[in-house]
């Protein structure tokens, strides 16, 4: 092994101590849930089955002891709690396991963090965990949408039109409605769309493919006229000097903004207008323009520069938070923070 | 020292925004926070509707987002609710649905239990076609809503009963994380049908620049990435005084990360200038 191999396996393995003396003496990582059971009556009949939550007002209506057990049914809903109420429960009563420590919600939680820190280390270089965290990212991302779009795109646009009663008994009992057979077009569509995957008869696949770009495209074409281009000339026809709505002399303010926002559409379109060489009184109006563009590209560059941070504090809060347990700005646990260990210094300076 | 900056190993900028994002949220250090315009008039919007107004909420977004569009999703969903309006949830993206179930459970089950589901709030859930499902829920809702998200017949639910499309709804918030999102319903909702659709949303950082030209006449009011939910948040919490929830205050608690890190950037760009200009100036190309 070299020395660099060495660091990095001590690095590694140190914080692994760390995190397992984290998790062992602080229950940092834990979750926990409160178990509600859950029990359904049948008050109709087998043809006909009406089930009642026995909990709820409505069973109330009816006589639940002469139901028999077969047209019962019953299980345990596990709802998450935060640390802190689960604390609060076995102060109560230790002996109490209707909030109780969750294998399942605990492992999320690890894998989750531990994934997040697997995408990260492709900063510091390429690296097999990032491997595995991107090859389970790809493979999970396309088994759900496979499932996506069977449950929520074939089942209910398709199956539901074309044999409601069938998808009614297994998939969706509210359904209502019979069946409309103009949906067999899109089924037909569909099938010739998968004919691309045929050796034979590829081309088929080209007409219902025909058939989506040309409705997409007019579709579109028509929301991009009417608001994109219709709207934004309305738009840009405003006053230059604006009065006050009461007549009482004009506003200095908005009439400076409507001034800069013509002044910028007209110089931004003149710097895109090609068919004049731009030189003179042109050219200047087009550099103009280009001053307009390079303010709208640094507004987009802040803007994108937000959004990427927002998303870094995001994983970064999850893994201070909900995995090791060092701030709780939600105030879920009942433990020591850092926050809590230096709030009279932050306070000193004014950020407490 | 030029030349040091010139060749720095860029895992060391990597490890500056790691630690300007991470102490703040370590030292949970808050910066007060002054509503703009934009931000006022969403809340205004939404404030300035009389009680029980149907509102239809559009969750476009998903787990990627949530770190920008979760606080404000929250935030509208409270203002909503605690105003007293009637809350249709819809989502044009897949996981808006379980965006929308978060929502549903943090705010309403969590900080209003006397409302009840298809009474004060719905869930219709995830509807596939993009654009193509705002065009048709425009004039006829039932074309496509059949049933809730749990398969309830839309009929059979008391608060849908009246209601035709979304033409019916007295405001329409939509929660965009880009395509279908904000942009789709100004163009096929509220181009289309001006004086009956009106249209407040919230938006991820690198789609705000686009959609400002629709202000003020399209999109009367928009909440731009987390600067515009910290400034919303500001409102709902300061109006309905929720100054003891931290669930109300997430947007403003990633506003400290951001004025660091922003700093960061802005000296890193100021860094790379001096090295430009110290470079053209000792003859460099």
């Amino acid at each position: 092994m070299n020395r660099n191999t060495i660091r990095w396996t001590v690095i590694l393995l140190l914080g692994a101590v760390l995190l397992l003396a984290n998790a062992l003496l602080r229950g940092a990582g834990s979750s926990y849930v409160r178990s509600v059971p859950m029990e359904f009556v049948n008050v109709g009949s087998a043809e006909a089955p009406h089930w009642v939550d026995v909990a709820s007002d409505e069973a109330l209506d009816y006589d639940l002891e002469a139901v028999p057990a077969t047209d019962r049914i019953g299980w345990e809903r596990l709802n998450r709690v935060t640390p802190g109420e689960y604390f609060a429960a076995r102060a109560k009563n230790p002996e109490q396991t209707e909030i109780r420590f969750s294998w399942a919600h605990t492992l999320g939680t690890w894998a989750a963090a531990l994934f997040t820190l697997f995408i990260m280390s492709f900063l510091y270089r390429d690296n097999p965990f990032y491997k595995i965290a991107e090859a389970v990212v790809v493979g999970v991302s396309a088994a759900y949408w496979m499932v996506v779009g069977f449950w929520d795109v074939v089942v209910p646009n398709l199956l539901a039109k074309v044999a409601p009663d069938l998808v009614r008994s297994w998939a969706m009992p509210g359904l209502s409605g019979g069946p409309d057979y103009a949906y067999i077009i899109p089924l037909i569509l569909g099938v010739m769309l998968l004919m691309r995957l045929s050796p034979v008869g590829a081309w088929i696949s080209r007409w219902p493919l025909a058939f989506i770009i040309g409705s997409t495209a007019g579709i579109r074409l028509v929301g991009f006229i009417h608001a994109d281009f219709l709207s934004q000339i309305r738009n840009s026809i405003i006053p230059l000097v604006v009065a006050a709505p009461d007549g009482g002399g004009f506003l200095f303010w908005d009439s400076v903004k409507n001034i800069v926002l013509v002044i910028g559409v007209l110089c931004a379109l003149v710097y895109f207008f090609f068919s004049i060489e731009h030189t003179g009184v042109v050219g200047k109006t087009a550099k103009v323009g280009i001053w307009f563009l390079m303010v709208t590209f640094g507004a987009a560059f802040g803007y994108t520069v937000m959004g990427r941070i927002a998303l870094l504090a995001i994983r970064l809060e999850f893994l201070f938070d909900n995995w090791l347990w060092l701030i709780d700005p939600k105030g879920e646990r009942a433990v020591a923070t850092i926050h809590a260990m230096v709030h009279p210094l932050m306070a000193w300076v004014g950020l407490g | 020292m030029i030349e040091r900056l010139k060749t720095l190993d860029r895992r060391w900028i990597f490890l500056l925004v790691f630690l300007s994002v991470s102490l703040p949220i370590l030292f949970e250090a808050q910066f007060p926070e002054t509503p703009t315009a934009l931000a006022r008039s969403t809340f205004d919007a939404i404030e300035s509707l009389p009680s029980g107004s149907k509102i239809l909420l559009s969750y476009d977004y998903d787990p990627a987002s949530e770190g920008e569009l979760g606080p404000m999703a929250t935030a509208f969903a409270y203002h909503c609710a605690a105003k007293g309006h009637k809350l249709y949830f819809m989502a044009l993206w897949p996981v808006g649905s379980q965006m929308i179930d978060d929502t549903i459970a943090n705010v309403i089950r969590a900080d209003f239990p006397q409302m009840e589901y298809g009474r004060d709030y719905v869930n219709l859930g995830f509807k596939s076609g993009n654009e193509g499902v705002i065009k048709v829920v425009v004039t006829d809702f039932r074309q496509l809503y059949t049933t809730d998200a749990f398969g309830t017949d839309i009929d059979d639910i008391p608060m849908c009963q009246g209601v035709t499309s979304v033409q019916d709804m007295d405001l329409v918030i939509n929660v965009s994380a880009g395509y279908p999102g904000t942009k789709e319903w100004v163009q096929y909702a509220v181009t289309a049908y001006p004086d009956q659709i009106k249209l407040v949303g919230g938006c991820t950082g690198v789609q705000a620049p686009l959609l400002y030209p629709y202000i003020p006449d399209q999109l009367p009011g928009l909440l731009g990435a987390i600067k515009g939910a910290a400034e919303y948040e500001k409102l709902v919490v300061d109006h309905y005084h929720l100054e003891d929830n931290p669930k109300y205050h997430e947007g403003l608690r990633r506003m400290g990360p951001q004025l660091v890190a922003h700093l960061l950037m802005i000296l890193l760009i100021i860094a790379g200038n001096v090295v430009y200009f110290a470079e053209k100036r000792g003859g460099g190309q």
